[in-house]
């Protein structure tokens, strides 16, 4: 029989034609699907719940399928440590010397640092508490750069935490389950990060793009930046503390300034998520909004009265707002 | 003569097992390894076998398993539910459409028809990330991505080849 006189021959029109249907089919459906979706929300309701499920699957296995690697490793450390002991020893001699001077300089400056804070009676920030993890999966393409790293709501961690590796700043968490979370990287095209030039104090977004070396935005003032200049993190806006190291700011190829990351000194197997709440969150707005704010007296003054000029320190004086007192109340009497 | 061509294809063969070795590779090349510094590269092992399926035959199983995959990427990479699907379905309904200039053309045409194809997902990507993520993606990084994706053709080749002919309906 010819495979013409088939039967099932006659069904070649419709099969394609439907098959076409559902291509059309599907391919609205994973619009509809791209276009409701959050990613960079922080809340983990939004995060969604396939995510959270897929990352909680996702995670041991990651782990177990990078056991051999993570143990050949340590393996080659071991054996690179054995035969090259004594290059590193005089290595590790010559930096604990510089060190030495360093401890030095860094005990002299913690106290004056703490005579100033007491003289001035600074509410410094409290330390963080961090919980670690180890990198089970790593996304390295060019629309999503993001980890999962295994330490998750049972050891308190939360959407927004920053986090770091022992050479500098990683990510900070978009997504948390019991046992995982995942960590958006730095060089993430959704990343945008709030960071100031040690040097000049100026400020900065730091704007993921998927490649290795993220950008410098918004950078203010003249002459902000040098091929060379720290970059940290600046505090504003709450979701990562002050002074944790990015990287080194260079003119990239085009021409604009980007950031090597301090993190890509070294491999990212180890992290250290901190568990950093900002006052905002960490105010209880509830009570912030009981209080009964009195209402201002018709006429009278709402300044404070100033203060004596003997009785403050000089640093105080020093400050513009010290130089450039307020001027005076217009519902006040004037001397004539 | 050989009776073979007119046996049923089992979607299992051609949609099932490829599909499985696409979420075993994808994963063991996401795994943090380093080579001398060198990360592992992050190719679109889904690529080659989306073009396959659309070579062998029009079916209404592949179009969601091209889905399936491409949610997979997402979950897995941390991208935006939906991305991959879209960009993987877009190649995969060019070359649908294109079927039947690609029947009977060397190896040589088939791979810029891959290339073509990968051009097409990774650009709708770009699109797509820029506008959902108010910034354009570094174009090197794609342009890696794009290189270590169309090497693997010989992979769409092979599948192509074992199954192109398993169905004399679609030839």
């Amino acid at each position: 029989m010819s495979y013409r006189d088939n039967p099932l021959g006659e069904l070649r029109v419709p099969l394609t034609w439907t098959a076409g249907i559902v291509f059309i089919v599907v391919l609205i459906t994973s619009v509809a699907v791209l276009l409701s979706d959050r990613r960079e929300a922080f809340d983990t309701d939004d995060y969604g719940r396939p995510r959270t499920l897929s990352d909680k699957v996702m995670a041991p296995v990651g782990d177990a399928l990078s056991t051999p690697g993570r143990l050949t490793g340590q393996g080659v450390d071991g054996v690179k440590g054995y035969f090259f002991a004594v290059s590193e020893n005089r290595r590790l001699r010559a930096d604990l010397k510089e060190m030495q001077q360093w401890r030095d300089v860094a005990i002299a400056l913690r106290d004056t640092n703490e005579r100033y804070r007491a003289a001035l009676g600074l509410k410094t920030d409290p330390p963080i508490p961090m919980a670690s993890a180890r990198i089970v999966t790593d996304s390295r393409g060019p629309f999503a750069n993001s980890r999962l790293a295994n330490a998750g709501s049972e050891a308190g961690v939360k959407p927004g935490n920053p986090v770091m590796s022992e050479n500098g700043l990683v990510g900070r968490v978009v997504g948390v389950t019991e046992g995982v979370s995942r960590v958006l990287l730095l060089t993430d095209v959704a990343s945008r990060t709030p960071v100031m030039i040690d040097r000049t104090n100026s400020r900065a977004i730091l704007t993921g793009d998927g490649g290795p070396n993220p950008k410098l935005e918004y950078l203010r003032g003249q002459d902000p930046v040098r091929n060379g200049d720290r970059v940290l993190t600046s505090g504003d806006g709450g979701v990562f503390p002050r002074g944790l190291p990015v990287g080194i700011a260079v003119k990239g190829l085009d021409n604009r300034w980007r950031v090597v990351l301090a993190s890509d000194k070294a491999a990212v197997d180890i992290v250290r998520i901190l568990l950093f709440q900002d006052f905002t969150q960490v105010a209880n707005r509830a009570g912030l909004e009981k209080v009964q704010v009195p209402l201002p007296t018709p006429g009278a003054s709402t300044l404070p009265p100033p203060a004596p000029v003997a009785t403050l320190p000089a640093a105080v004086a020093a400050t513009p707002a010290a130089r450039h007192p307020p001027p005076a109340p217009t519902g006040a009497p004037r001397e004539q | 003569m050989s009776n073979s061509g007119a046996q049923p294809l089992s979607p299992w063969r051609w949609l099932g097992v490829p599909l499985v070795q696409v979420v075993v590779a994808t994963f063991v090349f996401a795994i943090p390894l380093r080579f001398w510094g060198l990360s592992l590269p992050e190719p679109l092992f889904a690529l080659p076998v989306v073009f396959a399926w659309a070579v062998i035959r029009p079916s209404m199983l592949a179009p969601v398993g091209v889905m399936i995959m491409g949610v997979y990427l997402d979950l897995l990479w941390g991208s935006p539910l939906g991305l991959w699907a879209v960009c993987l379905l877009l190649p995969y309904g060019l070359v649908l459409g294109g079927r039947a200039m690609l029947a009977g053309q060397s190896r040589l045409i088939m791979w810029a028809w891959f290339c073509a194809a990968t051009a097409l997902a990774l650009g709708a990507g770009y699109l797509f990330t820029m506008l959902d993520a108010q910034n354009a993606p570094d174009p090197i990084s794609v342009g890696w991505q794009f290189l270590a994706t169309i090497v693997l053709y010989p992979f769409a080749d092979r599948l192509i080849d074992l199954f192109e002919d398993a169905d004399v309906r679609f030839r």
